[in-house]
Formats: structure tokens, sequence, C-alpha cells
């Protein structure tokens, strides 16, 4: 399909804006625009034709299930959509004066409240602007918390199971700390012996995924908590996973004392090909006075922004954060009220439900029941057929699913990471397994057809070394080149996708 | 209200299906010592009407620039967002889908980043845009990132004209990334090049925004040029709207690019979710964060697009990436994609135009002291109201209209300065009212 720019014909436009016949100043010559952007130019007909085609080649949860673990593609309600775009909260500019934005702040005061409480912690900022952003603010958390207790150099080193997401060591380097890995035992659980020997008062802290990106929820969490503790450190929880255990296990109860929230996971900000996000954090007593600035303080009635934080941080991202994924959420929490538990519920059922029936046909690492979400391994139909994860993903797309994540976690071989989310259907449950036996089948039978899948996609296997060498990353217009003139291969990466 | 699809007789075959008594019994690794009992301290669940009319109330509470005449700019600003806009957000496969990590499932999606980026280029005459970070703050915290690590150098510049927000962010990430932050006051509302070239010296980059946070236009092309002599990466901070009638930082030597998206294809929507842009040369490719798109060739020599360079990332390589960045603001940087379609090279420009005839108009009506008076500006200046600054907001509110932003919030010495925003959608009477409201 063509790029809007090769569609792009000098002299159409699309745009219609107020025109004033007052002067327009000169901008100083060496600082006015030579040559215009090549921007696209082309008529609103085929502008919403260009995107309405590029939308038929794009599979999202409204299209399909999309089981893709540790993602928690659950369906997004369409309410939030429209609560959204009310004009009060979608026109309204953030530096209007606090008066003037009572609603707004009220909306995050309330949503703190609830994640408080479902985090089990007292304090909350909404501020950071995903996940992984979270992660970072926490960490910058722990240095500030250590640096005013007066050991800001002894602490170093902040312990990360190997089954952790990727985002916790970029985000450990990023805040000046160095990574201390840990291993996991026969159960899936953190090593706890491996563990004891890597804590010390050179630890600042630890972050753990629980349920880890296993799926399985620690069993040894108490002792964990109680050897960082004791330790003098602090415990990071990475709430990617916290879609299995609202109002089923708070992870302040366990022993955490920072917490980020998903809430394009967890609280159905759709995730919007790639984002936005939201990251908000929980976090204990002693760490509130490091949080972000403005934090968002009831007085009375009224709401009201408090800069007057003399031991924060600082600020993490524009303003008091994503808000319109806080509203999403705030609408999406309000529609379960205490039933958060049954969403959870729900979701661990479903997991629960398609492991009990894959895990004879695949592999399972960890006989254990799960959380809301597994892990399998496709390491026989690899050596019996040679039939690879990356093959199961590409043919599950034959029966119009999104494939799971794939090789991750690391220390699962030919993992296949599967999350359904509460949201789904038994029926839909059912043919998904249906799906996967016929693979397993067609392993056996049929194994070519399962090596050239995906058949009938807009597109086949790509050529994944080709787009590295060659970085065309950028239409070059009369220059660009040509690469389907040079040889193309399906060079796919055995490297993670998904998570 | 839940969003839940199992019925009862569902939940029982499941519940045999996997060989146990109850959904209870599905918890049973968590230790009872962290289990929690009772119910969570929640309001009640509300049905659909009801959540609708409990938003509306809480909208209801705001102020927002439909209701009020908006000079209101500083970082966020009310330019119009088309309508093609809004219909191809709604899009259940964009807005429901995830990362395309599955190419085969998602070459819509990795069309539209590949368009972006291209657009990112052409806007700030780079080379390689990524596929969005958070927002115009921390996009800058990522530049100062690639330059330490391109340099080998821990010191970074700021101009003082800078968005404070944005240089807030950067102090808040320097100590982890282990950088110290050197800041360069204004002259006169812009930097001074031979200034900033002093404080370049030994520098990993230098960062300046054009047009700067008071509006003024800054002698960029002298700026990038200082950091460049010291060895420093010249970086500038730019509005999407200006790049239609200002020079692309690509034209006057900079290193890297980048910008708050907001005004282009995004509402205010109370400071976000926005996207944060970013473009380089591409000699730092390898060094940026986040995702990017590349073409390539499918199987059977198709044209396709595809995440590539993955190995900068942090699920390939953990704590060597070149930045934590999974989730981005993709959405939000399709919304600027269909926009900057939507204008085209020449509504863009345009709209620059505009802005800047009303901005030129509306400095002369106000009949105001310019703070400074010798700049030339885009679409945002400042005036000294004689009084205290939140006293004329306040007033001029009262009549219906926001008048700006009050400088002292970052500059404190600045107790009487309003900076103005003239967006296309002010017109000449909104103009002439706000004058005569300031002279009241």
């Amino acid at each position: 399909m063509k790029l809007i720019y090769e569609r792009s014909q000098e002299g159409r436009r699309a745009s219609s804006l107020p025109r004033t016949d007052l002067p327009v100043p000169e901008v100083p010559e060496e600082l006015r625009r030579e040559r215009p952007p090549r921007l696209p130019e082309i008529a609103e007909p085929e502008l919403v034709r260009h995107f309405t085609r590029l939308t038929t080649r794009t599979f999202g949860v409204d299209t399909g299930f999309y089981p893709l673990g540790s993602c928690t593609m659950k369906h997004n309600p369409r309410v939030n959509e429209r609560v959204v775009n009310l004009p009060g909260f979608r026109d309204l500019h953030p530096l209007q004066e606090e008066d003037g934005a009572q609603g707004a702040l009220e909306l995050m005061w309330r949503l703190q409240e609830i994640l408080a409480e479902v985090a089990g912690l007292p304090a909350v900022s909404l501020q950071p602007a995903a996940g992984s952003q979270g992660e970072l603010t926490g960490l910058l958390l722990m240095r500030a918390y250590f640096a005013d207790r007066g050991e800001p150099d002894a602490r170093r080193k902040i312990v990360i199971p190997d089954t952790a997401h990727g985002t916790n060591p970029a985000s450990v380097t990023m805040a000046g700390y160095e990574v201390t890995p840990v291993q996991t035992d026969a159960r899936g659980n953190i090593d706890v012996e491996d563990l004891r020997g890597k804590v010390d008062e050179h630890t600042a802290g630890l972050m753990l995924t629980n349920p880890s990106t296993l799926g399985l929820f620690d069993e040894n969490i108490e002792e964990i908590a109680e050897i960082f503790h004791s330790a003098g450190a602090l415990m990071y929880y990475d709430g990617a996973n916290l879609n299995a255990v609202c109002g089923i296990s708070r992870p302040g109860d366990m022993g955490f004392d920072i917490v980020h929230f998903n809430l394009h996971k967890t609280f159905s900000q759709p995730h919007g090909g790639g984002g936005p996000g939201g990251g908000p954090i929980a976090v204990r007593e002693r760490l509130e006075p490091f949080l972000p600035v403005p934090a968002i303080v009831r007085d009375g009635d009224a709401f009201r922004l408090d800069y007057d934080r003399p031991k924060t941080i600082g600020k993490v991202r524009g303003f008091c954060g994503p808000f319109g994924v806080f509203v999403r959420s705030y609408a999406f929490i309000r529609s379960y009220g205490p039933g958060l538990r049954e969403m959870s519920e729900v979701a661990v059922l479903n997991a629960n439900y398609l492991l009990a029936r894959l895990k004879d046909a695949y592999e399972l690492p960890f006989e254990r029941l799960c959380m809301h979400e597994f892990v399998l391994s496709a390491r026989r139909l690899k050596r019996e057929h040679g039939i690879t994860a990356l093959d199961v993903a590409k043919r599950l797309m034959d029966h119009d699913f999104h494939p799971p994540t794939i090789y991750f976690p690391l220390n699962v071989p030919e993992a296949l990471m599967i999350e359904p989310t509460e949201t789904e259907a038994k029926e839909t449950l059912d043919d998904f397994v249906e799906a996967m036996l016929e693979i397993v089948r067609d392993a056996a039978e049929r194994p070519e057809l399962i090596k050239e899948a995906p058949h009938g996609r807009p597109v086949g296997r790509v050529d994944e070394v080709k787009a590295a060498k060659r970085a065309v990353v950028r239409y070059l217009f009369e220059d660009h080149p040509d690469l389907s003139a040079e040889p193309s291969r399906a060079r796919e990466l055995e490297a993670q996708k998904g998570a | 209200m839940s969003y839940l699809s199992l019925t009862e007789r569902d939940r029982d075959e499941m519940l045999a299906a996997i060989g146990v008594e109850s959904i209870e019994e599905l918890f049973r690794d968590i230790p009872p010592g962290v289990r929690f009992h009772g119910e969570l301290d929640l309001e009640p669940p509300l049905s659909e009407p009801e959540i609708v009319t409990h938003l509306e109330e809480l909208a209801g509470r705001n102020v927002h620039t439909g209701q009020e005449v908006s000079f209101l700019g500083a970082g966020v600003y009310d330019h119009y967002v088309p309508a093609v806009v809004d219909a191809v957000l709604q899009r259940g496969e964009f807005l429901t889908g995830y990362t395309p990590y599955q190419p085969e499932m998602s070459q819509g999606v990795l069309q539209a980043i590949f368009e972006y980026q291209t657009a990112i280029c052409e806007l700030t005459g780079m080379e390689v845009s990524n596929a969005s970070g958070y927002d115009g703050t921390t996009v800058a915290a990522d530049a100062c990132y690639v330059a330490k690590h391109v340099t080998g150098r821990s010191r970074v510049v700021l101009a003082e004209t800078l968005n404070p927000q944005v240089r807030q962010v950067v102090k808040t990430f320097a100590p982890g990334f282990g950088l110290e932050v050197v800041e360069v006051p204004h002259r006169d509302g812009v930097t001074d090049p031979d200034e900033l070239a002093e404080a370049a010296r030994d520098a990993a980059c230098v960062i300046f925004q054009q047009p700067n946070f008071f509006g003024c236009l800054e002698p960029a092309p002298d700026l990038a040029a200082a950091a460049t002599d010291a060895g420093a990466l010249p970086v500038a901070h730019v509005d999407p709207v200006s790049l239609g009638v200002l020079e692309a930082p690509g034209a006057y030597g900079c290193a890297i690019a980048i910008g708050e998206g907001q005004a282009a294809g995004n509402y205010q929507s109370f400071g976000g979710p926005h996207y944060g842009f970013m473009a380089a040369r591409s000699e730092y490719v390898r060094r940026m964060p986040g995702r990017i798109v590349g073409e390539t060739t499918d199987v059977e020599g198709r044209r396709a697009y595809v995440l590539t360079l993955q190995t900068r990332e942090q699920h390939i390589r953990r704590e060597k990436a070149t930045s934590n960045i999974t989730t981005n603001q993709t959405l939000l940087a399709l919304a600027g994609l269909v926009h900057l379609s939507w204008l085209g090279p020449q509504g863009l420009r345009e709209q620059g135009e505009t802005c800047m005839a009303l901005a030129a108009y509306a400095k002369e009506r106000l009949g105001l002291p310019l703070l400074f008076p010798d700049q030339a500006t885009f679409k945002e200046f400042a005036i000294r109201v004689g009084r205290s600054a939140a006293d004329a907001i306040r007033a001029a509110r009262a009549q219906g209209i926001h008048p700006g932003y009050a400088l002292r919030r970052d500059y404190p010495e600045m107790e009487d300065a309003l900076l103005v925003c003239v967006t296309e959608k002010r017109t000449r009477e909104d103009i002439d009212r706000l004058a005569e409201v300031l002279a009241a």
C-alpha cells in the first residue's frame, strides 16, 4: 500500500483555517524557513481513506483476541471515550487557575485515594507517564531517601530476578544504580538462598513483579521482604501484573514500599498502538516527602496543587501527568467499585482454564496453578518437528488471533506467554485452545504450513535483518530506495516480542 | 457494572476443567499473611449512565477554553484540532492495539509510525525520528542522555529561556544519568551566543528553545554554532506550529531536535497525554531512545514495516539499553501525523502566519509595555500589566477572558509580567476585548 507521501499532489490540501487580512510581520531572514517541509498534500476524502485503509491492516482488542502476555489487553469500554471527550476535560488548559480546574483536581485526588487503597500504601503521585517511568521515578525516590538518611553512596545495588521485564534493569542504569541479578528456583519463585548472599548494606532495594512474568505468585514473599527490610533496603513493586491481585493481595501488605501501576493495563486505558500509558506510583509514608511535585491535596471542599515539598525529587514530566488517562481509568474503576476483586478473580480463572487445557499439548515449565497469565514452552515442538515459538505465533494469525508474547521470560526456552484477561468469553478461550491444539497436530502432520505462516495477512514474514542493516526509517521521496529490488528472506530474530 | 463475559455456568465448567472446587482455590499460592481480607474500601459500582452523570458533574466544575476566551499558552496551546483527527483516533484498530511486535498483524500502525517519523524529520530537517517520547519535557532528558553517551561528557547546558518545566524534568533525572546541569541566564529575553559558548565548553549538549518560553525568537543559528564550536551537541526545542515559517533546526546545524507535539493535533487535556518528538542526524540513530520503525520487505519481496534497531532497546539490551521507554505515545503521535497531513505544507505556513499576524496586532492593540521590546516574537509575547499579573488574571477572568500566564510563577522577578498567547482560533474581536479588559 502506498505511503501518504506517495499519494501527495502539489497544490492539494485538506485544511481550512481562519485567515486574517492583518499584516504578517517579517521573520528575520536568518530565522526564516527556507525550504518548506514536504508534508503530504492531500484532500480530505483521500486522507480519510488512507487512514481507514491503515486500520484494516491493524489488529486491536476490538478486532479479536489479543493474549499478549504481561500487556493485559482487556476490553476498553467505550463510555470511557465518551467522558474523556467532555469539553470540561478535553479543552482544559493545564495552567488554568485552580478555581477553574476543581473538577479535574478532584478527579485526580479521588484516583489517588483509590490507588492508595488498591496498593495498600498511603501516598500516591499520578505523574509518571508510563510504567517504565514509574520505575525510574521509584528508583530516584530510593536515591533521595538514602541521601536524606546520610547514606547516598553506600547503597548502589538493586536486586532484580532473571525473570524481570527488561525495563527494570534499564531503569536501574538510568537511575545510576547497578543490577544484582538473582535466580529463579525450581518452583518459579526467587531463589531465596541465592538472594541471601546478595543482599547487604550496599543494597538499595529490590525490584520485583509479583505475580512474576511466569504468572506465578512468589510463595516466599514474606521471607524476601524480611531479608530486604532487615538490611535497611527498600522494595519496589512492578505493577505490570497487578491485574491478578486487585482486592486479593495488596503490594503494601506484601512488604513493598513503592509500587507503580500501569493504568493502560490494569485500568483499561486503551493501548493506542503503543501508548499512551500511565504509571502512577504509591509509596509508604517515609517516602512521601520525596514524591514529584505538584502533589494534589484536598483542603476541606477545595482541591489544590501543592509545590511546597522541600524534599521532592522534582518533576518527572510536564504538568500533573497524562490527565486523559486518569479520566478513563477513573471511570473504569468506578464501574467496578470493590468489584475490582472479581475482575482479578476472573482474569485468574480465565488464565487457569487456558492453562489446564493447553499444558499437556505444550510444556509447562513450572507445575503450578497460575495467576492472570502463564508461560508455556514450545521446546518439544521444536525438538520433534522443528516448530518454534515464533512459528506457533505466526500460525495463530491464520486463526485470527494475535499471538502471545514470545521468547520472554528469558529463562524459559521457546516461551509462549499467554494472558487472556478477564473480559474474554469462554467461547473465545475455547476457540483459542482449539487453534493451539490444531497447531500441535499440524506440527506433526504438515509442518511446512506452520513454517510458512501466516497466510493471507497483508505481508508474510519480514526480513528484520534487512530492516536493521539498511535502516530506512523515513520516506526519502525521489531518493527512496527500492528495497524489493534487493534479495529478501524471512529473517526474524528469535527475540522477545511483547511484554 | 462490569465488563466480564462469563456466566455462572461458564465458571462452573471452567473450574471443573481446572480441577478445583472454587475460585478461591486458584489463589492458594498466596501466603495467608499477605492475603487481603474483606472488601476494598471503594465507592459502590456505578452503571454506565451514572458514570456519565458523575463525570459530567466533575467536568462541569472546570472552566475550559470554550467557556473563556483564552490567551493561555506557555507550553500547551489552544490550536484547532480537525475533525479527521477525532475520526481516525476513534478507530478501534488503532485505539485498542498495542506496540506492533508482530508486523504481519500491525502493518497499518507500523506504516503510520513510519509516516509520522517522516513528518517529524521533514518538520525539523533531521534524518531520523523515533516513534515518540512521553512529552516535551521527557524528550529533553532523553536528549541529554544521548548527548552524554555520544560525547562522553557529563555536563549539560540549558538556556534559562527554555520552558521551566522542561528544565525541571532534566534536573530531576540528571543525578541518575550522572549529569550536572548548568543554566545560562537570558539577556533581554534571549540567550547570548557568547555566554552560551562559554558555558558549552566541555558540555555534552546545549538545549535552547525556539521560539523561547517568552515567545521571543532566539538567535538560533548562532546558538547552534556556539555549541558546535565547543564540541557540545546543539539541541533545539521547537514548536511544530512554528516550523512552517521558522527555519528547521537541521538547517542551522542542530544535532537533535525535540519538542512538545501537543500543538499539532492534540487537545489540551489538562496537560496530557500528548506526545514528545525527538529527531536527530542519522549518525546518532543507534543511540536514540524508544521505538523506531523501519522499512524492509517480506518473504515475497513486498514492502513491509517493522520495529527495527531493537538492539538499542530495553527488552533486548536490558541494563545496557539506550533508554527504558516501552509504552510511548503512539496514538497521540498518530494524531500529530493526521493533523500535519490535514494541514499540508501550505496550511502549516498559513497557520503560522495567522498566529504571527494576530499576535502582532495584539501587541499593538493592548498598548501595554512589552517585557522584551527589542525581540521578534512568534505567537506569544510578554507584557507588563503594571500590577500583579495574578490580579490582572483574576480581573480578566471575571469578564470571561483568560489573559495569559503569570511569568512570576517561574521567574519571581517578573512580578507584573503576563505571557500572552494568540492562536489562529482567536479573533480581532477577542483581542479587542482583551485590550479593554486589561486597560480597565
